[in-house]
């Protein structure tokens, strides 16, 4: 597919977007959504403020943390579904790590939680991948499972160990003190240290993967796990290494959700952004360079998507929907090239 | 006693939506295609069941949308992934997202709205009759349709010869290819029998076992658990029916243990099965091990033991077949 030129890679997906938007349209009359008020919508309310920019800067930390995290185990053709999980993990180290300083602190502290929710993200991740060397339990149900877990460890401690004095909701737990809040860009609701770390994280995952002999090895596991066992890479090794570094990416993305937007540990601490960004991962194919565009993309349709119930009494999952059928597109227009080029090819 | 037969009523109508589904993906995936959208799918599927029988005023109608809806989203991924050549489980996962969002997104209106729902069947005379009366003098009709779903699972694959070719388009897809199978299309023909009972299952919880649609429905991670299912019962129609029946005795003692454990928050037991899942496929998983293999062969007696374990995927399960490549 790289000997085709630039603009019929344009092109091609252009054709995708533009499926995408025919599906999204046909999907969305139903529901009575009025398509370009829709559109309007969603648009203006990903970015029709400088506070709703913020909300959307705020939401691409976790998502890019998550999807250039990922790219390193599908580097080894690894399905890493339990990102959910590990960002959730993440949110209860980071959690757990500050609950002792109720009274608040200093940077230090922030270092310290952002430490454990790696670590914590990490684990679990290991987890999976221990599940997937020793037990042969493919990773996507023991990620899966996990997810599951994971939540199920958040439910306890919010409506057990950890609830609020006298009051036990979905709300969450107890907000932290000011200042274990991440310092804020200005006015905005996004954190400065957390779109450093995510662009940090991209910068690291480029060079891991693109510029040392650990991400060719990673790739020559992906190709060829038989060689690669010949040639004594270890891939058993390298899979588990690039589990756990995945997860300490989604764990950095559950402390930037904990730290910095909600600032206690709630249910839907991880908004789903470990099953978006398997669609992001996809979306990009796995190509590092468009990650971080999808995922503002993605972002700025999750915020807009808020004002859908408010303004048009359609459900927020629409955003999802648009998502899904973008990344649908996409691989039937890949399957349809692949189509006529074989056909090309047998005439 | 009495409690004995109830429960095991209440197992029935718990694991018959469980066992529709992982009828549905045994049939897909013994003709060598991986369904995984089956979460969304089952979700999608409910949600059409209901927002139809609510509708036209007819339960069974929402069955049949339920089913069609279920057919419907296989054959997407029957037609990316079999004819296109992409990847299944990339597009099942896809699939799975897309009818989840889209299920809440077009239900929005029906949610927590009144509709029919399917009812329980009673049997004339079997009431009277003790112990058995009580587990199927008075059933909902998912369970007659579930259990009847196993038999007829069963025959087709084993009895029949539209079975055989079933089995064989799973299993060496080139041979059939040879003996003049048209592979691909028997398999979108599994595909999509299997969605339209991954359908019904997703109508059976709309409609029966947990009647109403709203957010969350309360058939979320079903599909999940129901992949793990099929693994579990080594791809067997019978085996796969008797795991699904197992996860629904999980669920339905899960209300009993909270009972006998008040301080443990009720939403935790939710997720009970997906531990027990990792937990199940850990076990079936063992005999293939190198370190459990060397055990057994040191000690000869326990291969007897070994082979109740062992199960075999389908050979080409997950395999692209392309008929142009030739043989």
């Amino acid at each position: 597919m790289n000997r085709d030129s630039l603009l019929t890679q344009i092109g091609w997906f252009g054709l995708a977007l533009l499926l995408a938007l025919v599906l999204t349209v046909i999907v969305a009359l139903p529901a009575g959504a009025p398509p370009l008020e829709t559109i309007y919508v969603l648009f203006h309310g990903g970015l029709g403020s400088l506070s709703k920019i913020g909300r959307v800067l705020a939401g691409w930390v976790p998502l890019t943390l998550c999807s250039v995290g990922l790219l390193v185990p599908f580097t080894a053709r690894l399905w890493n579904i339990g990102v959910e999980g590990q960002v959730i993990m993440g949110a209860i180290f980071c959690t757990a790590a500050l609950r002792p300083f109720e009274d608040g602190g200093g940077a230090g502290l922030i270092v310290l939680a952002l430490g454990a929710s790696m670590l914590g993200g990490a684990l679990w991740a290991l987890l999976a991948g221990l599940l997937r060397v020793f037990g042969r339990v493919h990773e996507i149900f023991s990620g899966l499972g996990l997810n599951f877990v994971a939540l199920g460890v958040t439910l306890w401690l919010i409506f057990g160990p950890w609830k609020r004095p006298g009051v036990a909701s979905m709300s969450g737990t107890q907000p932290l003190d000011v200042s274990l809040w991440l310092p804020r860009l200005g006015t905005l609701s996004v954190s400065w240290v957390g779109l450093a770390l995510a662009c940090a994280a991209v910068l690291l995952v480029y060079i891991l993967l693109h510029r040392s002999t650990w991400g060719l090895k990673m790739r020559a596991v992906g190709e060829n796990p038989k060689a690669a066992t010949l040639f004594a890479l270890g891939p058993r090794r390298r899979l588990l290494q690039s589990f756990l570094f995945c997860g300490a990416l989604a764990g950095l993305a559950g402390a930037a959700q904990v730290l910095g937007v909600y600032h206690r540990l709630l249910p839907n601490i991880s908004s789903g952004y470990g099953y978006t960004a398997l669609m992001v991962g996809m979306m990009a194919s796995f190509r590092l360079g468009l990650v971080p565009f999808i995922c503002l993309f993605f972002a700025i349709l999750n915020v807009g998507s808020i004002q859908l119930p408010l303004q048009l009494g359609l459900d927020s999952s629409l955003s999802g929907v648009i998502q899904g059928v973008m990344v649908l597109s996409l691989f039937i227009v890949q399957g349809l090239r692949l189509w006529l080029r074989q056909k090309k090819e047998a005439d | 006693m009495e409690t004995f037969a109830l429960t095991l009523a209440a197992i029935l109508i718990a694991g018959a939506p469980l066992v529709l589904a992982t009828l549905g993906e045994t049939l897909t995936e013994k003709a060598g295609i991986i369904n995984l959208s089956l979460d969304g799918s089952i979700l999608l599927a409910a949600m059409a069941a209901f927002a139809c029988s609510a509708t036209f005023d007819s339960p069974w109608l929402g069955m049949v949308a339920g089913a069609a809806v279920g057919a419907a989203i296989a054959g997407v991924l029957g037609l990316i992934g079999i004819f296109l050549g992409q990847s299944q489980l990339a597009v099942g996962f896809i699939l799975t997202l897309l009818s989840r969002d889209l299920a809440y997104f077009l239900g929005h209106k029906f949610s927590r709205q009144p509709g029919p729902d399917l009812g329980l069947w009673t049997i004339p005379g079997l009431g009277d009759v003790p112990f058995v009366g009580l587990i199927f003098g008075s059933q909902s009709p998912v369970v007659y349709l579930s259990l009847t779903a196993i038999f007829a699972c069963w025959w087709w694959m084993y009895r029949t010869e539209g079975g055989m070719r079933l089995r064989a388009v799973g299993e060496s897809p080139r041979a059939a290819f040879g003996r003049g199978i048209r592979v691909r299309l028997v398999r979108l023909y599994y595909c999509l029998a299997g969605g339209a009972l991954v359908g019904l299952a997703g109508g059976a919880y709309s409609l029966a076992v947990k009647p109403g649609w709203g957010r969350p429905q309360g058939c979320e991670g079903a599909g999940w658990i129901a992949l793990a299912i099929v693994i579990f019962g080594g791809w067997h129609p019978v085996r796969t029916a008797l795991g699904a029946f197992f996860f629904a005795a999980l669920q339905v003692s899960g209300i009993h243990l909270q009972e006998l454990f008040p301080s443990i928050p009720a939403p935790v037991f939710q997720v009970a099965p997906f531990p027990m899942m990792i937990l199940t496929l850990l076990a079936v998983n063992m005999g293939r091990m190198g370190w459990v293999q060397d055990i057994v062969r040191r000690h000869p007696f326990l291969k007897n033991f070994s082979k109740s374990w062992s199960i075999e995927a389908p050979a080409a399960l997950g395999q692209d077949f392309d008929p142009k490549k030739g043989l």
